[in-house]
């Protein structure tokens, strides 16, 4: 079915709901390289007018790549909740728009709305909204998640401690680890990208993990971010709190990562089976990130923004305790500077709380995107406001594995601090018994003799 | 008296500096408050200008013609469809394919040029600094191994705005059974400067990742370039004889090899 608007004599034809959100799409590299972005400023507001008079009833009837091609698409089709949906289901995208920044629209009755809503609203509402927009609706959201501790309360913010290392070293990785602690950092896992997907040398690292853990009995939980498949070969014989795996937003894009969703239902109940959660069963961890299905080829002729929150619709199928878009990490062909990078992440939030996800940010660039850490700080400031459940802590922000400059634990006690935000309740009682913080949540000054820095990584 | 040492050293050491020697990261860097000290703060700045310089570097080619002079290959200038840095790191397929001159120039060679065993090209890729820098080095200890080896060299193709995959376009047009690609990989804070090395066994546009195999970080702090012209020269035999690179060719080069 096509779309149409006129501006002053000048009709816009979009010959289908995909072009039309594409087209609709604020400016990034990733969707000029696809040749999917609009002609000129004047057809992409010409998009948004014409999107905005969509009604979302239209989005369960045009599947923006079929449902007979793609299991995402199907996923999205056969777990829509239409009771959930009723409330808003005679809104056009504008109306939807409009609602969820009214104070009808409020914490309950977003969490209410989630199950009702698909990706595609989700990600055609956004493409209405300016930043601040993104901003107040996501900070109305609320998503708690929990394994050994509760993360996601509203007042609160996580990091992730991504303590990396060039060869896997574990004396390295310790040595970052207990920096990051000392730092407050870790409440929302202490996640290892390995150098090698090499399952040995992953086991020896969750023992490692594991151990040092259990020693100082941090209320935490750790995570290997090998490939799915290498998880559940391991799974049987070594302590794997959470199962990690990337995840796209076509089914073409996760073929090109080596998964499906029968193969993440089954790493679910293996990690479920295990029963390491003390407090709550959230046990998957995802990423995800604008670009990944082009970058593979795969993107279907949708939009680089609109395939990211399909990519929600598969990680909320499998209730994961984190969900990180790793937003500025694939480079400027996707999202060229700071500009882009801040709109990108402000939407991968803000569409991932709509739709019930735990979002974290990987708050990142690297080095020939238009960027440098004061886009990284504002960006921070931002999604502190917007509520994000967690970031990363890098040491000095700079991850000598991956080599690219992140958030440092440094960056996350600045966040906490000018927006009054705590660590996870049970993380920052930890904290204050290790004398790390005060009552105040202020960093202390800790000795020599801490018993954090008596840890020895074998 | 305490006051005003108070306010000359707001800084407060980490006590754990010597976790330090266990890695590179930016651990133990104290604080003043929740920020990162100054001094920490420019380092990092200084380790991110080079990387940004490195990205914006360009091919020195009147020096690098003059150092290659005594090789006696040949050289060609050479440059992608992507007219400039801004264009090149929004449009990677434009980096991947030759400009219309650069086509003529390949179609116009006289035939002694053509169908050589290698085709080696130079890019400046994501670092020109690291080309400028570790070229010469480079091919003083490859050229010779090559020789030794009896692998016919064509004219080396020197290649602006240049990503891995233009090389198969380059072989393609000078007819070589394989291209040598050496390009200026993405530059880290720890490196801004490190060189990658390509090979690819016939090269045809269209050709993937996996058909090619990959050496990195050649720097004068990584692989060394004796190691590195080793592993290339001996990639470039075990391709020949097997006719294929990529997956199918594991590098098993140990440099007890190195006297062919």
């Amino acid at each position: 079915m096509a779309y149409q608007h006129t501006i002053q004599h000048k009709t816009y034809t979009f010959p289908d709901l995909r072009t039309l959100l594409a087209r609709a799409t604020p400016f990034r590299s990733g969707d000029a390289l696809a040749s999917l972005a609009a002609d000129n400023y004047e057809e992409r507001v010409a998009a948004q007018m014409t999107l905005a008079d969509v009604p979302l009833k239209t989005f369960l009837q045009e599947a923006i790549i079929p449902y007979e091609k793609d299991e995402i698409t199907r996923l999205i089709i056969d777990t829509h909740d239409q009771t959930a949906f009723g409330p808003v289901s005679h809104f056009t995208v504008g109306e939807l728009r409009d609602w969820l920044l009214s104070d009808e629209a409020d914490t309950l009755t977003l969490q209410r709305l989630s199950p009702g809503l698909t990706p595609e609203m989700v990600a055609a509402v956004s493409k209405l909204m300016r930043n601040q927009d993104l901003i107040s609706v996501a900070q109305k959201c609320e998503v708690v998640t929990r394994f050994r501790n509760t993360i996601g309360l509203k007042g609160h913010l996580s990091v992730r401690l991504q303590p990396n290392h060039n060869t896997d070293d574990p004396k390295g990785i310790a040595a970052s680890i207990i920096d990051g602690l000392l730092y407050g950092s870790g409440d929302a896992v202490i996640g290892i990208n390995p150098a090698t997907d090499s399952p040995q040398a992953v086991v020896q690292l969750l023992h490692m993990l594991d151990g040092l853990r259990t020693q100082f009995d941090i209320p935490t939980q750790s995570c290997i971010l090998c490939h799915v498949t290498t998880a559940l070969e391991i799974i049987q014989r070594a302590p794997v709190d959470l199962v990690f795996q990337s995840i796209g937003g076509t089914e073409k894009t996760n073929s090109s990562f080596g998964i499906h969703l029968n193969l993440l239902r089954e790493a679910h109940e293996a990690a479920l089976s295990l029963q390491r959660g003390t407090i709550g069963n959230n046990v998957m961890y995802f990423e995800t990130g604008q670009g990944s299905a082009l970058s593979a080829n795969a993107h279907e002729g949708v939009d680089q923004q609109t395939c990211e929150v399909r990519s929600y619709a598969v990680a909320r199928k499998f209730s994961p305790l984190l969900v990180n878009t790793v937003v500025g990490f694939i480079g400027p062909e996707y999202l060229f500077d700071g500009k882009q990078i801040i709109r990108a992440a402000l939407e991968d939030h803000c569409c991932g709380k709509l739709l019930g996800l735990p979002m974290g940010v990987d708050i990142c660039y690297t080095n020939h995107a238009e960027a440098d850490q004061d886009d990284m700080d504002n960006l921070l400031t931002l999604l502190g406001v917007a509520g994000c459940n967690f970031i990363m802590g890098v040491p000095g922000a700079d991850d000598i594995m991956l080599n690219y400059q992140s958030t440092s634990f440094h960056d996350a006690l600045y966040a906490r601090k000018v927006l009054g935000l705590k660590a996870a309740p049970e993380f920052e009682a930890w904290l204050q018994r290790q004398g790390i913080i005060n009552n105040k949540g202020q960093l202390q000054q800790v000795g020599k003799m801490h018993q954090l820095l008596s840890y020895n990584a074998g | 008296m305490n006051n005003e040492l108070q306010h000359r050293h707001p800084i407060q050491e980490d006590p754990w500096s010597s976790l330090k020697a266990f890695t590179t990261a930016r651990i133990a860097l104290g604080r003043t408050g929740t920020a990162i000290p100054l001094r920490e703060v420019l380092s990092f700045k200084l380790a991110h200008a080079h990387a940004r310089d490195a990205v914006y570097s360009k091919l020195n080619i009147t020096l690098l013609m003059e150092q290659l002079q005594p090789f006696h290959t040949g050289t060609l200038l050479l440059h992608s469809s992507a007219a400039d840095r801004q264009e090149y790191l929004q449009r990677p397929d434009k980096g991947r394919r030759l400009d219309a001159d650069s086509i003529k120039t390949l179609h116009t060679l006289p035939a002694a040029l053509l169908q050589k065993d290698v085709a080696i090209i130079i890019a400046d890729g994501l670092s020109a600094t690291a080309m400028n820098v570790h070229t010469l080095p480079l091919l003083t200890q490859l050229i010779p191994m090559l020789k030794a080896a009896g692998i016919a060299t064509g004219p080396i193709c020197l290649t602006e705005q240049g990503r891995v995959a233009i090389g198969d376009e380059i072989g393609e047009l000078l007819k070589t059974k394989m291209t040598l690609m050496l390009i200026g990989e993405r530059p880290g804070l720890s490196a801004a400067d490190s060189m990658g090395a390509y090979i690819t066994f016939n090269p045809r546009v269209g050709n993937t990742d996996e058909s090619r195999n990959c050496i990195s970080n050649i720097r004068q702090e990584g692989l060394s370039y004796d190691t590195a012209a080793g592993k290339i020269c001996y990639l470039l035999q075990e391709a020949i004889r097997l006719q294929l690179s990529g997956v199918g060719l594991k590098d098993n080069y140990h440099p007890s090899q190195i006297s062919i």
